[in-house]
């Protein structure tokens, strides 16, 4: 296995409706099908919001109204593509250098006016390769370490 | 090819020296004899945790010479990868099926 094969992430998969409808719920409802324990807020979400333009960010807001900004908005042209970062390092908190961002691009393809393929890539994930020099710095404290593998236990165990 | 069983790493580091090894680790890559000098444990308890954390994917080790480097693995991004491969698994399928229910339902 390869570095470079590692640090992308490939995923496609069709639904039943036009490209228009697969575009917009994608961006309008992302909050409805993130799932849930994807959350860096000290609160319940309330609700994600994708703000539908380059420059934007999509963003959770808790019930207490906090806020956290984890992607920024890259590239916003509906209803055929939409690319935005990843600013969640490996721990599981907020990365405020893109340089150690990765990015997410999602594509949509007609095959028919009722049917859309949708090819999501998330690149650069090495990108996030820095994080582990942090690792000496968050690793006694139950921020560091011991959450992030929380989380990732609990994406097998609340999973499907 | 590593199996990186998800319970390994949260295990691996429930032992302070572990996570003593570790952030060692983390600042440079270090011999088993070097982590012996600079922790208040033995040679052989640090191959000991070594293996546990190997075990996990924790750590690598080379041979140089006589000695044996550890080093934190960098298949660290591997295990952010699995987690984000997960992610966007069950994202995506949730969002096939909110795209293709009827359309009267917004809440």
């Amino acid at each position: 296995m390869t570095q470079a094969a590692a640090a992308v992430v490939r995923r496609q998969i069709v639904v039943e409706a036009p490209i228009e409808r697969a575009f917009a719920v994608f961006t309008e409802r992302f909050g409805d099908f993130k799932p849930p324990e994807h959350n860096l807020l000290g609160a319940a979400i309330a609700e994600t919001v994708f703000e539908p333009k380059v420059g934007g960010h999509i963003y959770d807001r808790g019930v207490d109204g906090s806020e956290c900004r984890w992607a920024r908005v890259l590239a916003f042209e509906p209803p055929a593509r939409v690319v935005f970062s990843w600013d969640i390092g490996p721990t599981w908190q907020i990365e405020t250098d893109p340089d150690n961002t990765s990015e997410v691009e999602v594509q949509f393809i007609a095959e028919t006016p009722y049917r859309t393929r949708v090819e999501l890539e998330h690149r650069h994930i090495d990108r996030h390769g820095p994080g582990w020099q942090a690792v000496s710095d968050g690793i006694g404290n139950d921020q560091g370490w011991p959450l992030y593998l929380a989380r990732y236990v609990a994406l097998f165990t609340e999973g499907s | 090819m590593e199996t990186y069983q998800a319970g390994d790493g949260w295990d691996a580091l429930g032992d302070p020296t572990r996570r003593a090894i570790l952030a060692c680790l983390a600042e440079r890559p270090r011999a088993v004899g070097e982590l012996a000098a600079e922790l208040p444990i033995s040679r052989p308890a640090v191959s000991q945790h070594l293996k546990v954390l190997k075990d996990a994917g924790l750590v690598t080790d080379r041979a140089a010479g006589t000695r044996r480097v550890y080093r934190l693995n960098p298949a660290g991004v591997a295990a952010m990868r699995d987690q984000l491969d997960t992610f966007w698994n069950r994202a995506l399928n949730d969002y096939q099926d909110v795209t293709e229910q009827p359309t009267e339902e917004r809440s």
